[in-house]
């Protein structure tokens, strides 16, 4: 099987919500002073989901990230977790896309690798949350896609997803090739082992240009933008918590209960 | 050239009726095509679903487009997103509007790649930008850090929308409206996807967007067993239990249970948030909430930005006291 998963360099979405900031002027956010950047979490479980499929059928995963400034001790944490393989399309000219001009750069190079079974994607990115990527590589490359997924197994030429609905989940059955993004109830991916960590360090990344993947630079990153970011700003947010206190937490709980009577909340 | 004209709405339907989020599409829809001068077109999607066709009309739609199949039983991306190219392809609306459902976050993406245009999910606001025509799609992002305001600058323009963002119109029996049938024109063999069995996930009698006041936990919670401590006080309001992504991933509780931006979102009168930081990620899936309640043992939690009552402590020790004492309240 040869498995190939998307992933994207993020600011760590659990640093605190009072650290984030935005640049007005360029729309962009100001990337918080000590925290580090980190894989966005659903690739995480997308990597975790290939790798749940290596270790049951075998295989070789290709992971592929897109960006610049990508940190090789973050991009490179797949790997650790048990990847085979590092591609990044890494060039100012990839920087700023939007859902559009990344996902047909990954597709490109997609294409490029030629061999390919699964393709994995998180089911968004939590940066901006556009949830775009793998569906636009499923309709490049012309491949059916599952979206959703909390559990993914393949034999046969096939592979059997569990596709998350809104009162529980379905199950449904795709060809191979195809392209399947994955969510969080897949459940948390593994630590990287020691030995993992030793591997990956063996693993030089292959640095891929637009060039490399046959496609114009105008095609891709902001060049090849289809939408249009006019505007970045924090949402409103009134601060006005009542804090309930007592003598004991169980007195605090009391209190609580009389307030929101007294409030006429319940 | 022919133009691209008026705003069309996918009308999602659920156990035969049309969904919560298409009745809040259509109102929204309405307001955009009024403000453009344009029609508001409506497509059902199905098996049998041209009897929803009046019902659709009566929330504001001037056309509605009908396509049944018993190919489109279930929904499936090979089998929708032909349907939706080809009747987009030929009525041209210059917007397209789908629910941040399960299948409108699916299908979106697709069809607007095919369309050779581009997709914005997950909406709160959008409106009619009066110089320019485009549509100014506003949508959360950085897990409800920030918010964007995108255009797309080709048509047709297509964005989802996120549930209880926009307020439902009301029903007006007078309209009058067309009802246009489509042939669906599928292949089977085009459809790749078998959908081998559906699976519900039932929790309790109350769906967690139907509850009027929900008792989520989060990773602070620590197990399963603690979870049954907060279906108790659920129970006493008759109520349902909700929980943050943690909790769902360490299998505490049911996937559906989840609230956030990828879960469900919810907007109860009252919901009391226990050992739960806050996250953005969450917050985007109960800030809707009327009253926000929080127990945490952190006061630098993110939750009391939000909430309106709160008790900073321990939850083993203050959620006890609270469900008696509420028990009591009831009694009363």
């Amino acid at each position: 099987m040869n498995l190939i998963v998307c992933v994207k360099q993020v600011i760590d979405p659990e640093a605190p919500p009072a650290s984030f900031q935005i640049d007005a002027t360029s729309n962009k956010v100001i990337p918080p002073s000590g925290v580090s950047a980190v894989i966005s979490p659903f690739d995480e479980n997308a990597v975790e989901a290939a790798l749940r499929i290596k270790d049951a059928r075998g295989g070789k995963i290709t992971v592929i990230s897109l960006g610049i400034n990508l940190l090789r001790e973050v991009v490179k944490k797949p790997l650790s977790m048990g990847a085979d393989e590092l591609i990044l399309l890494e060039d100012e000219a990839f920087a700023d896309g939007d859902s559009h001009s990344t996902a047909y750069a990954l597709a490109m190079a997609i294409k490029k690798i030629g061999d390919y079974d699964l393709i994995f994607c998180g089911r968004q990115a939590s940066d901006w949350d556009a949830g775009q990527i793998g569906s636009g590589i499923a309709e490049i490359l012309g491949l059916p896609g599952v979206t959703l997924a909390k559990k993914v197994d393949s034999t046969d030429g096939q592979a059997k997803v569990e596709r998350i609905t809104a009162d529980g989940y379905e199950v449904v059955e795709v060809p191979l090739p195809a392209v399947i993004t994955v969510s969080n109830e897949l459940g948390e991916p593994r630590y990287p082992t020691i030995k993992g960590i030793m591997a990956a360090k063996k693993i030089e990344p292959v640095i891929w240009k637009p060039a490399d993947i046959g496609v114009a630079s105008s095609r891709v990153g902001a060049a090849g933008r289809r939408t249009k970011l006019l505007k970045l700003f924090p949402p409103v947010q009134e601060s006005k918590c009542d804090l309930i206190s007592g003598e004991s937490p169980e007195e605090a709980g009391v209190n609580l209960a009389l307030k929101l009577r007294e409030a006429k909340l319940f | 050239m022919t133009e691209y004209k008026g705003v069309m709405v996918y009308a999602e339907v659920t156990d035969g009726k049309l969904a919560a989020i298409t009745v809040e599409l259509l109102g929204c829809g309405r307001k955009l095509a009024d403000e453009l001068g344009e029609e508001l077109m409506a497509t059902l999607i199905g098996r049998t679903v041209s009897n929803l066709a009046p019902e659709a009309i009566t929330f504001g739609a001037d056309k509605v487009y009908t396509v049944e199949d018993q190919l489109l039983e279930d929904y499936q991306t090979d089998a929708y997103l032909p349907v939706m190219a080809r009747l987009t392809g030929e009525v041209m609306p210059q917007i397209i509007l789908l629910g941040q459902t399960e299948i409108g976050r699916d299908l979106a993406p697709r069809l607007a790649f095919r369309l050779e245009t581009a997709a914005t999910l997950d909406c709160v606001d959008l409106a009619i930008d009066m110089e320019s025509k485009w549509l100014r799609q506003t949508k959360p992002v950085y897990g409800g850090n920030a918010r964007a305001v995108f255009l797309t600058e080709s048509r047709p323009q297509v964005a989802t929308v996120r549930a209880k963002a926009m307020s439902p119109p009301e029903r007006n029996t007078a309209r009058k409206g067309e009802v246009i049938p489509f042939t669906a024109g599928l292949e089977p063999a085009a459809i790749r996807t078998r959908v081998l069995e559906k699976v519900p996930q039932a929790v309790a009698e109350i769906r967690l967007e139907d509850a009027e006041v929900i008792v989520s936990g989060g990773r602070g919670i620590g197990n399963a067993e603690g979870f049954q401590q907060l279906a108790k006080l659920a129970g006493l309001f008759k109520g349902a239990v909700g929980a943050s992504r943690p909790a769902i991933d360490n299998g505490w509780v049911p996937d559906v249970s989840q609230v956030g931006l990828t879960g469900k979102i919810v907007t109860p009168e009252l919901y009391i948030a226990i050992a739960l930081s806050g996250a953005s990620q969450h917050m985007a899936g109960c800030s809707g909430s009327k009253n926000i309640i929080a127990i945490n043992k952190s006061p630098e939690a993110n939750i009391f930005r939000e909430a309106r009552f709160g008790v900073v402590g321990d939850w083993e020790k203050v959620l006890p006291a609270f469900t008696d004492k509420v028990r009591e309240l009831l009694t009363e």
